[in-house]
């Protein structure tokens, strides 16, 4: 398995939904070497591709025991590489810039790169992604596996290129595509690369039938070949706060918990959060995350006059989202497009009610939540304002939506990637 | 003997549009959405249905004749939208083998809140009856056939109803056949029709279902099943939504052709009959006690008031609404009171109802919502509203200040 992300360094859903699948695969008993590029950046001039085991790798926050119970058939493999998931257009073009100045060093096809073994750390992303596929080559040389199951974009080079030298079956699973992240402003060169990735892909494994969609539409990839694999949750051991819950606060919270960029809609939170304070003075607008219209966010609250109603947490982790989530009366996700989005779902496992938009996977598989177009700021607030004043509501989307999260198991996502797994191996590969 | 009771409920809810709560007009009704399915139920479901009633009744010559319960506020929608409709009603109401009952104006859930807007509403209903169709009701149900033993004494003590409609279930009846004529423990005069569910819903709910063992149902094999209750029963009740023909089971699953040949199909059998709730309730006596302390309706298979008081959004909702009784009626403001009042109407309710929602089933007829959420946001919306326009007409003065 070929990933980028996993907890606790993540900056966002992918590591999240790695760490639940294959954890989840782990219990069915399905062997998983999960190969990332390390996940912190080294001093420059370390350009060789090093094979890393869990136990070299410098993960303070998660122990080795912790893996070896709950991953106990997943082996880690980590390059060293400087792979960002979640960087944006913008970030990228000056790379891309920089890219095209230095194109000679890089071969046109897309996949089978062939990178020397000393090529320098340039900054360059599309260099990082073709560095991982190069490494992620060299460590499937030494690996035996069945199925190569390659998560977003970054990763399909690799997968491509492996599975071309092993010949073993590829998967591609999207979690997000460049549509969703950029809206119509796409990158030409991620796009590129996602459409050679899924049209390589023997399946591709969708996690949401919006994102099926885009990919049959976007990147006329034929529909048979496209499975819908929903995410699941994990489950808070023991989520129930007694303290929490009675906490007399003369402030309602309203959160919104996510990378703060063009495809999740802060500024359609922030314009509700305006309509909100029209009409309902005691409430705080919480915006947790961080990115790359974090500044704009900031500046448009002010320019909405209510900057000291919305407060900017920065990115959280662990501790401090559970923290906040206890605080919080209502969790909006107003997401321009949202390929699945499973903050929801961790907002409702910890007993907040939730509003998404009606452009998320996610919509497809809860009812309890409430729902409104992303663009409709009026809706949005109106909504906020119902769950703040009538506990009732609160109350019942609350015990609902708890209830039917939990249905939303990981163990049911491992259980069809395995299906998926035995339907190619029983096929002969490279059709 | 059997005679066949056919009683068929009439009704449309006024749909509240969508109503945020940045709104602040008193528009609450969607005109566009109660029109076009008022007038799509007219021509699919009362222009239709009435002509194949009318029919049958000349065609039999006054040996066929049903019952009917229109609502207040589904009349006010057919004088408005489809005043057609009206005609064949007046129509049906001149043959004389048509009983129009008695229910609250407003289809609303009275009866559980207050006593008074309960009675109110019974008599405004009845009231528009006798103007509309020349008589006054004599037999009474109440919305969803809502039932408990309080009932009968409310309705008693009005002193006007012979009898009340009310749901066979089987945990009050205990094994007794819902074919006989009961009564309250406390009423030796009120008489209690109980509806024959299984009968009933084998028209309304299982005609087209096509996994049943019996589908196609035959005109004569029903008529074969209502004579086997000869010698075990003096009546069989059968209730239903008027939608179903045409609505609820589409023209093309053939109910209409169905109801064409019942009555024939049922007369053919010399002993069998039909008979209007005012008349079975003078051709037979009481014959056993039916002791009702909880309360039934006639909603889902559990028969309760889950439907519509299930969740804790139903009930804050309808409480708040009750709540504010006394208050919109100390007002004396006419179109004040008829906009409470139309909020009362069960739908509202019905459409905030979680119990099912996931499955997604019957709940959904007609529902203008996406969720039970959404239903209870604006219905809230719109008692907010209400609530704004109760203190404007009570505090002028404050108001003029502004």
């Amino acid at each position: 398995m070929l990933g980028w992300e996993f907890p606790p360094f993540i900056s966002g859903g992918l590591g999240t939904a790695c760490y639940g699948l294959t954890k989840a695969m782990s219990r069915l008993g399905l062997e998983v070497t999960f190969v990332l590029p390390r996940p912190v950046l080294m001093s420059g001039g370390t350009t060789h591709v090093r094979m890393r085991t869990p136990g070299d790798i410098d993960y303070s926050v998660l122990s080795a025991e912790q893996f070896e119970e709950e991953l106990k058939n997943v082996k880690f493999r980590a390059i060293d590489s400087a792979l960002r998931p979640y960087a944006n257009a913008e970030t990228y073009k000056s790379e891309i810039e920089e890219l095209i100045r230095s194109k000679q060093r890089i071969s046109g096809s897309i996949g089978l790169v062939e990178m020397g073994g000393d090529v320098h750390y340039t900054g360059d992303m599309y260099t990082e992604v073709h560095r991982y596929a190069a490494a992620a080559v060299k460590l499937a040389m030494q690996d035996s596996f069945d199925v190569i199951h390659a998560h977003d974009w970054m990763t399909y080079p690799a997968g491509i290129a492996v599975s071309a030298v092993t010949g073993k079956p590829l998967v591609v699973h999207v979690h997000s595509t460049e549509f969703d992240r950029s809206g119509e402003h796409v990158n030409q060169m991620i796009y590129d690369i996602e459409r050679a990735g899924m049209h390589a892909a023997d399946r591709v494994i969708a996690v949401s039938f919006l994102t099926r969609n885009i990919i049959i539409s976007r990147y006329g990839v034929d529909g048979d070949k496209v499975a819908v694999v929903y995410n699941g949750v994990e489950k808070n051991g023991n989520n129930v706060n007694f303290n929490g819950t009675d906490i007399k606060k003369d402030e309602k919270i309203v959160l919104f918990l996510g990378r703060i960029t063009m495809q999740k809609g802060p500024e359609y939170f922030l314009g509700a959060a305006k309509k909100v304070l029209e009409v309902m003075d005691n409430v705080k607008f919480v915006m947790a995350g961080s990115g790359d219209m974090m500044r704009r966010s900031v500046e448009l609250a002010a320019e909405l006059g209510i900057g000291n109603k919305v407060l900017f947490t920065g990115f959280l982790r662990g501790e401090d989202v559970r923290k906040v989530y206890e605080m919080a009366d209502l969790y909006v996700m107003p997401s321009v497009s949202e390929p699945f989005g499973i903050a929801p779902l961790e907002a409702l496992n910890h007993d907040v009610p939730v509003l998404i938009s009606k452009q998320s996977g996610v919509s497809e598989v809860l009812k309890h939540v409430l729902k409104a177009d992303f663009w409709d700021v009026n809706e949005i607030a109106n909504k906020i304002v119902a769950v703040l004043k009538y506990p009732p509501l609160q109350v019942a989307l609350k015990e609902h939506g708890n209830f039917e999260v939990r249905k939303l198991k990981w163990e049911d996502a491992a259980e069809r990637c395995r299906q998926i797994y035995e339907q190619l191996a029983a096929q002969p590969v490279g059709v | 003997m059997p005679s066949v009771c056919f009683y068929f409920q009439v009704h449309q809810p006024w749909r509240l549009r969508h109503y945020t709560v940045f709104d602040e007009d008193h528009r609450y009704f969607d005109d566009f959405k109660n029109r076009s399915i008022c007038r799509k139920v007219a021509n699919k479901c009362y222009l239709p249905a009435n002509r194949v009633i009318l029919d049958l009744i000349r065609q039999h010559q006054g040996r066929f004749k049903v019952a009917y319960s229109i609502t207040g506020v589904l009349l006010e929608q057919l004088a408005e939208y489809a005043p057609e409709v009206m005609s064949t009603f007046d129509a049906l109401a001149q043959t004389g083998c048509v009983e129009f009952l008695a229910e609250t104006y407003y289809h609303s859930l009275s009866f559980l809140y207050s006593p008074n807007e309960f009675k109110e509403q019974i008599y405004k209903h009845s009231d528009t009856i006798e103007e509309l169709f020349g008589v006054r009701p004599k037999v009474f149900r109440n919305t969803e056939l809502i039932y408990s033993n309080d009932l009968t004494d409310t309705i008693e003590s009005m002193g006007v109803f012979d009898g009340i409609l009310t749901e066979g279930a089987d945990r009050i009846l205990y094994g007794r056949s819902p074919n006989f004529i009961y009564r309250s423990p406390r009423s030796e005069r009120i008489k209690l029709l109980l509806k024959n569910y299984a009968l009933s819903d084998d028209i309304a709910f299982r005609f087209s279902n096509r996994g049943w063992c019996e589908w196609p149902l035959m005109a004569y094999k029903f008529s074969d099943w209502v004579s086997k209750v000869n010698g075990n029963g003096y009546v069989v009740n059968l209730f239903m939504d008027y939608e179903t023909f045409g609505e609820h089971q589409w023209e093309d699953t053939g109910i209409f052709d169905f109801m064409r040949h019942l009555p024939g199909e049922i007369m053919k059998h010399p002993d069998n009959n039909f008979k209007t709730p005012s008349e079975v309730i003078a051709s037979f006596p009481i014959t056993d006690v039916i002791d009702v302390p909880g309360v039934i309706s006639w909603a889902d298979t559990e028969r309760d008031l889950s439907a519509w008081l299930g969740n804790p959004l139903q009930s804050s909702a309808l409480h708040e609404l009750y709540r504010m009784e006394k208050k919109i009626k100390d007002t004396g403001d006419e179109e004040l009171i008829a906009d409470w009042r139309k909020l009362q109407t069960s739908d509202h309710f019905y459409y905030m109802c979680t119990k099912y929602f996931a499955d997604g089933d019957v709940h959904k007829y007609f529902n203008p919502y996406d969720s039970p959420y959404d239903s209870y946001i604006n219905f809230m919306n719109v008692m907010g509203n209400l609530e704004k326009r109760y203190k404007k007409i009570m505090a002028p003065v404050t108001v003029e200040e502004e």
